[in-house]
């Protein structure tokens, strides 16, 4: 019986696992195709919460949680547009646009939010996403559970991914992004045009974070609150770092992410257990820290990673 | 007539005039030289054929038809092809992918990349250049990686093959095969546009050659109805060969003694192996090689820039366990550094700013932790007359200099200190022959001070000029000495290609 | 075949276009000299531009709001002085950030800096209250300046020691340290009463912070942030720590071969950013809040960072931004009680303000290149 009780837990946790993996996975490949193209999005904090707040409003508002996903999309494409435009046409420096571009998420969501819902703020519901059973491999003993009674949303940070991984590594598009990432000179003598890979990749990972921040407030849970994200974003940058920017590398970097999370809020509601909850609340922050220092040698990142690239006269 | 350009002009931002109404006119199927010195405008003429650069004005025909280029994109389509100076290569990349880059529909699939690796090696036994086509760009050597810069033309098709100074990365060895594949190219029709800035080449290679100075056409003729002296006075406006005047160096004092020395690069891998020399004082010791082997890492190692292992070190007749900044400012040092603008300038600052770097935290230019602004531009104002730097004003941003008045800076800055030991990595690289040959006589004025000179370069001519002393550097080892006489410059090319000779030379 | 010289045809092309431009040379003479003063303003009105337009398109009437806020901040003298009171912290963050933008560190962390600064500061004030002010206020202060710095450096050590990207490590700080003050106002440092208010005790009076007039609430501390803008403009401009401290920041390469010791000075940065965001933190207790509490800071650290971007980094200017943001807190509160709009919508301007100066800069960048073209 304790047996069966404690299977029950552990396949709980990693339920919990990839559902709180999925925003990062989501935000976490996005940046990995705009930094092999040498982008760093430090935005996606922002563009997390504006995916989220969109996601949710939308979804209110029309009853149809698709709209609301379309909005995210779109969302996320005019915040990479802007991103692109001033971190690889003007030039600015990437830090500096990524903080702007997180003040404009907090100020934007929450005024926005505010002033459409006013008192109401985090008892409005919708109704979320629900999951999807996949015929048979449902039925798996254990895993069928953990990997394939979940949500569309999921499913498709996975399918994002996989797309990630054959568009950078098995096309030519990717041997452009990493080209681009590399050495963009070289990639521009060859008639690369690095301003348009560079774009393309940026709005990817516009788009990778506002659905991301989406699946917060309309998959994971089904309320936006003001900073519903609580610094995911600044951990995806963490997490690319720790997969060293690789797509594969990140999924395991967000999956192990998603076991801190889970086995966190696993802890605090736990009852009778004498260390404060703040220790749990923490842990993914420290953690990220601890990934940050495991990762050595600068070797492996995209050599133009962070340098705007000055196109000849 | 394949290529006609007219009246081309580019000015650059701070009215840099790099090329003024220049025409030039190339043949089908011949080897076209474009002579003139570092900053004539060469490079940027063939930039903006190349897509690279936009003209202000100017029109360039070309198989007959007026074409524009906007990017290398519009180059690639009319079969145009560039080896640049500096390669274009993807390091992460291998050999194949780095030929098809950016020539495939951006969905295809890398599975095909079998038959790039087929077509490679058919091209390669065709004209001579053998290559792995899976092999990584960065495991390849220099050699190497130019053969797949002109693979990459010839893969994709081209009509006219531009070389930006192909052979200053090259031994004198490896350049005679380069320049035997050219002819050979040429002979099957491919018609080449040759950059470079020696003559010898010129006379090797060209069918026809012209010259360009200051950003403006000197003059456009057949190889063979020109002479040497001819095309000099026309590159340079006088005579070129300035005769260094110099006195035997006689000094027994040792100011640098180096033994076993080793260094890794940036990846980490050994780039100086157990390097052992001696450099006296008033003496200029060269060392000469193919740039890559390991000279960059043992310059920053002897600046204390990258950390180093050695058995022994001893700078001014003190043994030391390891170089700091406290230890080079106490023995007196100068360094003027390979990469003048990423290391040895502060580019925004100001051109008197720029005087005080390595000594901003010493009297009389700070005085108690505060800037002293009188000193300082008093320092400066000094320095540019002595140097003649041509600066309207030293609070000007050194930015707005030009590179052979920057330079100046840096070559008056580190020689002011009197340094005992001074350090000079390719000191006259991309600036013009009248700062060169300022530069030069200022480093024989501190060797005659009684400085010792350990001069790294990658261009012989300006080792055999200055040195009193030449080793050749190799894979990161030094493979022999030789004397500074113009006869042993074949031998030295051989060992700069690893052939131990040192037998012969004795 | 003979040289083909050129003529100098284009050098008198040139010359008649100089001519032609003569006037337009003249404006932009004057547009050279004054755009250093002028760039920050047009950011902040094209920032509250937009701000306008959002309003607008919420419904909400920008001209009573800008009216408002206008008033909120400087209807009075009570509201002119409240708005020193909400800039006095922003100065500090505004200055920690400054020195660091100026060496290329990116420290996101005066937020989490700020509120060990009155962590710490707290604890001095109560537990060692029974000492007289003058001994008591500096050494509160020194507290409050010295965890700053500590927490800075940690993350300045990890940047040299590991590697480890400054903005992420940071931000992680930032969020450890605002659960650990959480932890401390409801645990370790609360206020022994019935109510359950999360927050520590009163400091004793003795550590407050006197105030400069009487009934109003602006302190000494206002004046203390004047002060260190222009000890930070010497420092970084007039001094040769400063000079190193740009040169790292411009070209480390550079700075390294001139032997300048560039992790050192990474440090050092990173303790005095962090001890002014600290020491911000300090004064906010010692001379406002005086007491800890959860949001003792709404966001100050990362004003901080609009704070000085306005100003490009330059202590001096951040005197003046450090006010222009404080009337736009100060008044967007007003505004939100009085306009019903709600004043979070003030992050969102100061996202749009470093945006409007990056775009700015670029269209001066662009004109400056057409300007060499000619």
């Amino acid at each position: 019986m304790e047996d069966i009780q404690w299977i029950v837990g552990l396949q709980g946790i990693l339920v919990a696992t990839i559902r709180l993996a999925t925003p990062l996975i989501f935000s976490g490949i996005g940046l990995v195709i705009a930094e092999q193209a040498g982008v760093v999005n430090i935005g996606l904090e922002g563009i997390m919460l504006l995916g989220a707040f969109t996601g949710w409003t939308i979804g209110f508002y029309s009853g149809s949680l698709i709209l609301g996903l379309a909005a995210v999309i779109i969302v996320g494409l005019i915040s990479g547009l802007i991103f692109a435009l001033f971190t690889v046409t003007i030039r600015a420096n990437q830090i500096v646009v990524g903080v702007a571009f997180n003040m404009l998420g907090i100020g934007l969501s929450g005024f926005l939010y505010r002033t459409l819902f006013g008192r109401e703020i985090g008892l409005l519901k919708l109704e979320s996403f629900q999951s999807i059973e996949i015929p048979f491999l449902s039925n798996l003993p254990f895993i069928g559970k953990i990997l394939f009674q979940q949500n569309i949303l999921v499913y498709s940070s996975f399918v994002f991914c996989l797309l990630a991984i054959y568009v950078l590594y098995h096309t030519a598009a990717g041997l452009a992004i990493r080209s681009v990432g590399e050495h963009p000179r070289a990639a521009d003598t060859m008639g690369i045009n690095v301003f348009l890979v560079r774009y393309l990749c940026v709005l990817m990972s516009g788009v990778g974070a506002a659905l991301g921040g989406a699946f917060l407030s309309i998959a994971y849970t089904n309320i936006f609150v003001e900073n519903i994200v609580s610094g995911r974003g600044y951990i995806t940058l963490a997490i690319v770092a720790f997969g060293r920017w690789k797509p594969v590398g990140t999924l395991i970097g967000a999956l192990i992410f998603g076991l801190f999370y889970a086995i966190q809020l696993n802890l605090q509601s736990l009852r009778g257990i004498v260390i404060p909850y703040h220790v749990f609340q923490a842990l993914p922050y420290f953690m990220t820290i601890l990934a940050l220092l495991s990762m050595r040698g600068r070797a492996i990142r995209p050599k133009a990673l962070g340098k705007p690239y000055e196109p000849s006269a | 007539m394949l290529l006609s350009m007219e009246k081309i002009n580019k000015i650059f931002p701070g009215n840099v005039v790099a090329t003024n109404n220049v025409s030039l006119e190339v043949r089908q199927g011949e080897i076209h030289c474009l002579l003139g010195e570092n900053g004539a405008g060469k490079t940027v003429l063939m930039n903006i054929l190349y897509g690279m650069y936009q003209p202000d004005s100017g029109q360039i025909y070309y198989k007959g038809q007026p074409i524009s280029i906007h990017s290398p994109k519009d180059s690639i389509e009319n079969r145009i092809g560039m080896v640049h100076q500096h390669f274009m290569l993807v390091e992460t990349l291998t050999v194949a992918e780095n030929i098809i880059l950016g020539q495939w529909k951006p969905w295809k699939n890398l599975k095909e990349m079998e038959k790039v690796h087929e077509r490679i090696k058919n091209l390669g036994e065709e004209y001579g250049l053998f290559v792995n086509p899976n092999a990584l760009i960065r495991e390849l050597s220099v050699g190497e990686q130019q053969r797949v810069e002109i693979l990459k033309a010839l893969y994709r098709g081209t009509d006219l093959l531009i070389l930006d100074e192909p052979t200053s990365v090259l031994t004198p060895q490896e350049t005679v095969q380069l320049l035997n594949l050219l002819r050979g190219l040429a002979d099957k029709g491919l018609t080449i546009i040759f950059i470079t800035h020696k003559f010898e080449e010129v006379f090797q290679v060209s069918d026809r050659v012209t010259v360009l100075r200051d950003g403006q056409l000197v003059g456009t003729t057949d190889t063979a109805q020109t002479t040497f002296g001819e095309l000099a006075k026309w590159m340079v406006g006088r005579e070129v060969f300035m005769d260094l005047d110099r006195s035997k160096s006689n000094s027994k004092e040792v100011v640098l003694s180096v033994r076993g020395l080793q260094a890794t690069d940036e990846r980490g891998l050994l780039a100086v192996k157990d390097v052992s020399f001696d450099v006296h004082a008033n003496e200029i010791v060269g060392i000469a090689g193919v740039s890559g082997n390991g000279q960059t890492e043992l310059a920053l190692g002897l600046a204390g820039l990258i950390e180093i292992k050695y058995d022994r070190l001893e700078l001014c007749g003190q043994e030391l366990k390891k170089i700091t900044a406290k230890n080079l400012d106490r023995i007196g040092f100068g360094h003027i550094p390979e990469d003048r603008q990423g290391m040895g300038l502060i580019l925004p600052f100001s051109v008197a700013e720029n005087f005080i770097l390595g000594e901003y935290n010493s009297e009389p230019y700070s005085h108690y932790g505060f800037l002293q602004n009188r000193q300082i531009i008093n320092h400066a104002q000094l320095l540019v007359n002595k140097f003649s730097v041509r600066v309207s004003n030293v609070k000007e941003e050194i930015t707005n200099l030009s590179g052979g008045n920057q330079q100046k800076v840096v070559v008056a800055r580190e020689l002011n200190r009197n340094p005992n030991f001074l350090l000079v990595n390719q000191p006259t690289r991309g600036i013009d022959i009248g700062a060169t040959e300022f530069v030069y006589q200022q480093i024989l004025k501190q060797r005659d001070a009684g400085s010792a000179v350990l001069l790294i370069s990658t261009d012989l001519e300006e080792v055999f000029k200055l040195s009193d002393r030449v080793l050749v550097m190799f894979e990161g080892q030094i493979i022999g000495e030789v004397p500074p006489d113009r006869e042993q410059i074949f031998k030295v090319g051989l060992m700069m290609a690893g052939k131990q000779v040192e037998e012969e030379l004795a | 075949m003979q040289p083909q010289l050129s003529s100098g045809s284009s050098g008198k092309a040139s010359h008649s276009k100089i001519n032609k431009t003569s006037l337009s040379r003249d404006l932009r003479f004057v547009w050279e000299r004054s755009k250093k003063f002028l760039t920050p303003l047009v950011a902040i009105a094209l920032a509250l531009g937009i701000g306008a337009v959002l309003m607008y398109l919420n419904g909400y009437s920008p001209l009573r709001a800008y009216s408002t806020l206008w008033w909120g901040a400087f209807g009075n003298l009570r509201n002119i002085s409240e708005v020193l009171v909400k800039a006095t912290p922003l100065m500090f963050t505004g200055l920690a950030m400054a020195v660091a933008f100026r060496a290329s560190i990116w420290n996101m962390g005066a937020e989490g800096q700020f509120f060990v600064g009155a962590i710490a500061t707290t604890w001095v004030g109560i537990h060692l209250g029974y000492l007289p002010p003058w001994i008591l206020i500096p050494l509160e202060m020194a507290a409050g300046i010295m965890a700053g710095a500590l927490a800075g450096m940690l993350a300045g050590y990890l940047k040299v020691r590991f590697n480890a990207n400054e903005v992420v490590t940071t931000i992680m700080i930032n969020y450890l340290i605002i659960i650990g003050t959480n932890y401390l106002v409801t645990g370790p440092m609360k206020e022994v009463t019935q109510d359950s208010f999360p927050q520590s005790a009163l400091i004793s009076a003795n550590a407050f912070l006197p105030r400069i007039v009487p009934t109003t609430r602006l302190n000494i501390g206002f004046l203390i942030a004047i002060v260190l803008s222009i000890i930070m403009y010497l420092l970084i401009f007039k001094t040769s720590f400063g000079y190193a401290l740009r040169a790292t920041g411009i070209n480390p390469e550079a700075a390294r071969f001139a032997r300048m010791d560039t992790k050192k000075i990474a440090l050092l940065v990173m303790a005095l950013s962090g001890g002014l965001a600290g020491l911000g933190g300090s004064i906010e207790i010692a001379g406002l809040a005086h007491r800890l509490f959860s949001n003792v800071s709404p966001g100050y650290g990362w004003d901080g960072i609009a704070v000085s971007l306005l100003v490009n980094n330059n202590p001096l200017g951040v005197m003046f931004s450090g006010i222009l943001f404080g009337a736009l807190r100060s008044g967007s509160e007003i505004m939100q009680i009085n306009a019903g709009i709600p004043s979070v919508l003030n992050s969102a301007i100061q996202g749009i303000v470093i945006l409007s100066v990056i775009a700015f800069g670029a269209y001066r960048f662009i004109s400056n290149k057409k300007e060499g073209k000619e």
